[in-house]
């Protein structure tokens, strides 16, 4: 079933055309890219779907139900996390809190039950521990649980970033730039656990990627955008051989 | 009302607009380059006035050359101020360059107490501005149109310095752009030092004809006044000249004519400039003139 | 090394029963003046500890406070003083029904404060919280502006400039720091809680909080409500303490002195808001002779002029926000186990001490 669509997407800023027309359709479990050249307005796709900005024309659906221009925590709250391309954790919380914030949306206990201590909100604070530990299990931060998340290297930040992601309960998870200054070895874990997430964690994942090893390596379906415009979509080896592709990568071969 | 009492209270008006706007300059100026409320900007104000009147009252200087020496050595203060309370917090989150400001005022605010003494002062109006004029029918006070009139000039040379000269240029291309102005090869600090002392010098030209109008001398004083414009360069759009002329303008004639309209809302003449402040900002918080700012992401 | 919470509750417990009995017996026993010092710290500190939830936790800079407490002191010296003495004060233009006829006990009236603080607190920051930064701390400052200003020509209610007198003084040390305690443990409780995450959330990036599903603006006007209930709070005792309060005690100033507390203390420290709160107010009163002129007995005077403590208060609050601006505590807080951790060593060398005595004195006594 369809989980994500998206019908002529567009945004302008005041006479920058930033995206123009951009369609999809993401059914459930998929594993989807998006590529494209530098300021080809793929984060700006990301930041229309999660609510960051107001599409100038178009409309998203999640899960059949319109959620053009609605408010990022609401959009949160219906199923769909995101990570950034420049990581933005809670540096100066530490990495267990980063995780357990994750979870407030979840929360049942009102404030009051929170600020007077009551078991309730007690109960509730112990099972956002519990799992908020195992979710840093899942991603190897354990050990790391209360130094202060701005401290990290920069690699575990970017898991950390994604475990706090998944705290939210998500089924569409954004990952945008994800293998972002990693080393081959690196990105070989990072294709292994995205992965083995999307399967413990029931998600379809649309990714922004540059690292090519990865996208061709293990997404079947690439879309590729340039200058805001969809230029392509298909397989990879499709999208390798389209001279479309080639061209706004490397320009035109012959002059 | 007459056609008389009108031009009267819009001569007040436009009198009291040209004071809020002198000052409401000097908010902007600071809001452009530096991105803070300056919220000392007001006993700058209250010094300037004060200066003036030592130097008339204490030294005997002819009132013109007191006027003079305090527009100038207030330029200084407001230099001084920059360097030592906001230069060393140009680099840590406007919330604490922010509370410096609020710290300077206070300190301003009880050295004024101690030194100057609790008790008002009266401000000398020397005779030229005491007279009373009958401009075409309408009776004036002297000293109304010569604000006016100061006012007026001193404006122009204030866009006459910002759009005409390199330091004007150079203190556009600051407020536009910080990091790039820099690397321009741009002397940020020598910008920044020429701002204060020229809002500085603004706010004091605008404090000793705020004084010879209302001539009682508080240490407190510059507080309202100093809100007030601030609120003037706010509705007119902060970090815009013109903006803060506007919005001075604005203030200042509202002021006289909401009170000249409606005498039964005197005393919450005060409370007006707050609740215009209120409505603009959650109405249009560019300002009137205001230019747009990023979006969220 | 993490003491087990069984013993940090009970270290709690027995230091707060002390703390009681030791309030209890001052209350009979100490002289009014100091009583007064003690009753206005407890009273800074409900108003410091929760204007950290607005300005420590969320981030949001808010000048309003001092609207707030307007607004707590007027309903409790409204509904505790008598009609009879309603009509003493309201001499230009009768109090309005059904103020004139009505007076409340303490409590009621302080919860009544407390709540109407709070729906002033949902009016003012909806609007407020749209802004950000410099913004928000204008626009706070306006709304405790215009309240003054309102509070000054309500004369029906509030009887204007003249402000109330012979307001019961029922606060005493017992109340206001019953209150405080009660307020450090909710704004800790809550600190602690998720709400507490959500809130720092919020202050460190705004934008990612609100893609993992908090509504900053929902949680920014539930710290901003519950300060100014907490405002409010404080506001009541204080008029029930100082008996006599007028539009002017309530101005932009007093925002300032609660932003001064809570700088020098640290932001977002509950522990420093406490101690800054302790200092400021001991500061003020202990400074008090520099206003006027002081003469050591050997003929010498130090002059003084009124004023002169402000001016070191401004001094000392520029040199804390240029040098030391994470201020007393940073973002630290009092803990049983950083104690343990002080009184370890001197523990040791005491035993030590003690054991060294034992041996040299059978040493002595063996020859």
């Amino acid at each position: 079933m369809t989980v994500l669509k998206a019908n002529r997407l567009s945004k302008h800023f005041g006479g920058l055309i930033a995206v123009s027309d951009f369609n999809i359709e993401i059914d459930e479990g998929e594993l989807v890219a998006l590529i494209g050249p530098n300021g080809a307005g793929k984060t700006t796709i990301f930041n229309m779907i999660t609510g960051l900005y107001k599409p100038t024309e178009g409309k998203i659906y999640f899960d059949g139900k319109d959620i053009t221009g609605m408010r990022p925590d609401k959009i949160a709250a219906l199923g769909i996390a995101r990570t950034f391309q420049n990581i933005r954790l809670f540096p100066e919380l530490s990495v267990l809190d980063n995780v357990k914030v994750g979870y407030h949306l979840h929360l049942r206990s009102s404030p009051f039950a929170a600020a007077l201590g009551l078991p309730s909100y007690g109960r509730e604070e112990e099972q956002i521990t519990r799992e908020s530990l195992q979710l840093l299990e899942a991603v190897g931060l354990a050990y790391a649980a209360y130094e202060q998340a701005g401290g990290l290297p920069y690699g575990l930040q970017r898991k950390l970033e994604i475990a706090r992601a998944l705290a939210t309960k998500p089924r569409l998870l954004l990952l945008d730039e994800p293998a972002a200054g990693m080393n081959p070895g690196e990105i070989h874990e990072l294709m292994d656990f995205i992965l083995r997430i999307m399967e413990d964690f029931d998600l379809t994942v649309f990714l922004i990627e540059h690292q090519m090893r990865l996208v061709m390596g293990m997404c079947p379906r690439i879309l590729v955008l340039d200058h805001g415009i969809t230029i392509a979509e298909g397989s990879p080896e499709e999208i390798q051989n389209d001279p479309r592709v080639i061209e706004a990568y490397l320009g035109t071969e012959e002059e | 009302m007459s056609l008389n009492m009108f031009l009267q209270h819009l001569a007040n008006g436009l009198s009291l607009g040209g004071l809020y706007a002198l000052i409401a300059i000097g908010y902007t100026m600071i809001y452009g380059v530096l991105r803070l409320i300056n919220f000392a900007h007001g006993d700058v104000f209250m010094m300037g006035a004060y200066i003036a009147f030592y130097g008339v009252a204490i030294f005997s200087l002819p009132w013109y050359a007191s006027f003079i020496l305090s527009i100038v050595l207030s330029a200084i203060l407001g230099m001084i101020v920059e360097r030592v309370a906001y230069r060393p917090l140009r680099d840590v989150p406007r919330i604490s360059a922010l509370i410096s400001t609020i710290g300077v005022s206070l300190l301003l605010e009880n050295v004024g107490v101690v030194v100057f003494g609790g008790r008002p002062k009266a401000f000398p109006r020397p005779p030229l501005f005491n007279q009373e004029w009958n401009l075409g029918g309408v009776r004036v006070l002297s000293l109304t149109f010569f604000i006016i009139m100061a006012s007026l000039a001193l404006l122009i040379a204030v866009f006459y310095l910002v759009y005409r000269t390199k330091m004007g240029r150079a203190m556009r291309a600051v407020a536009w752009d910080f990091e790039t102005a820099k690397l321009m090869g741009i002397n940020i600090n020598q910008v920044i030092s020429f701002t204060f002392a020229m809002g500085s010098a603004l706010a004091a030209a605008g404090a000793i004809m705020w004084s010879m109008k209302y001539p009682q001398l508080l240490p407190l004083m510059g507080v309202i006044p100093g809100l007030k414009c601030f609120i003037a360069a706010v509705i007119g759009g902060i970090g815009s000249i013109p903006g803060a002329v506007l919005g001075g303008f604005l203030l200042g004639i509202g002021e006289i004519m909401v009170v000249a309209f409606l005498p039964e809302l005197a005393n919450f003449k005060y409370a007006f400039a707050f609740l215009a402040l209120i409505l603009i900002l959650l109405l249009k918080p560019r300002g009137l003139l205001g230019k747009e700012m990023g979006e969220k992401a | 090394m993490l003491m087990k919470k069984r013993d940090k509750r009970v270290l709690t417990a027995i230091s707060l029963l002390a703390l009681f009995l030791l309030l209890w017996w001052a209350e009979g026993h100490l002289d009014p003046y100091i009583r007064r010092i003690l009753n206005l710290i407890a009273i800074n500190i409900i108003w410091a500890v929760t204007f950290n939830l607005i300005y420590g936790y969320t981030g949001q800079f808010s000048l309003g406070h001092g609207g707030f407490i307007a607004i707590g002191a007027y309903v409790t010296a409204l509904l505790t003083l008598s009609p009879a003495q309603k009509e003493q004060n309201f001499f230009l233009l009768p109090c309005a029904w059904p103020l004139n006829s009505v007076q409340w006990p303490f409590v009621p009236s302080l919860i009544m404060a407390t709540l109407l603080a709070g729906v002033f607190g949902i009016l003012i920051g909806i609007p407020s919280l749209q802004l950000h930064g410099d913004y928000m701390a204008l626009v706070t400052l306006a709304f405790n502006e215009v309240i003054r200003v309102i509070n000054m020509n309500l004369q029906s209610i509030t009887n204007g400039s003249l402000g109330l007198k012979g307001i019961p003084a029922y606060t005493n040390l017992l109340w206001s720091y019953g209150c405080a305690i009660l307020t450090i443990f909710i704004v800790w409780k809550l600190g602690n809680s998720s709400y507490g995450r959500a809130f720092k959330a919020i202050r460190e990036d705004e934008v990612a909080a609100e893609t993992i599903g908090i509504s900053a603006f929902y949680h920014k006007l539930m710290a901003f409500t519950i300060a100014a209930m907490f405002a409010g709070l404080g506001g009541g005792l204080y008029a029930n303490l100082v008996s006599t309060i007028d539009p002017n005690l309530f101005s932009f100033l007093l925002s300032y002195q609660v932003v001064t507390i809570v700088v020098l203390g640290g932001v977002g420290s509950i522990t420093g808001s406490v101690l800054a709160s302790i200092l400021y107010v001991s500061l003020f009163e202990l400074l008090r002779p520099i206003d006027q002129p002081i003469t050591l007995g050997i003929g010498v005077t130090i002059p003084g002029r009124p004023g002169m403590r402000m001016v070191i208060f401004s001094v000392i609050f520029l040199l804390v926000i240029l040098f030391y601006r994470r201020g007393l505590m940073g973002t630290n807080e009092f803990s049983w186990e950083w104690l343990l951790l002080k009184v370890q060593p001197i523990k040791r060398m005491m035993l030590w001490g003690i054991r060294r005595g034992k041996e040299t004195n059978d040493g002595s006594k063996g020859e």
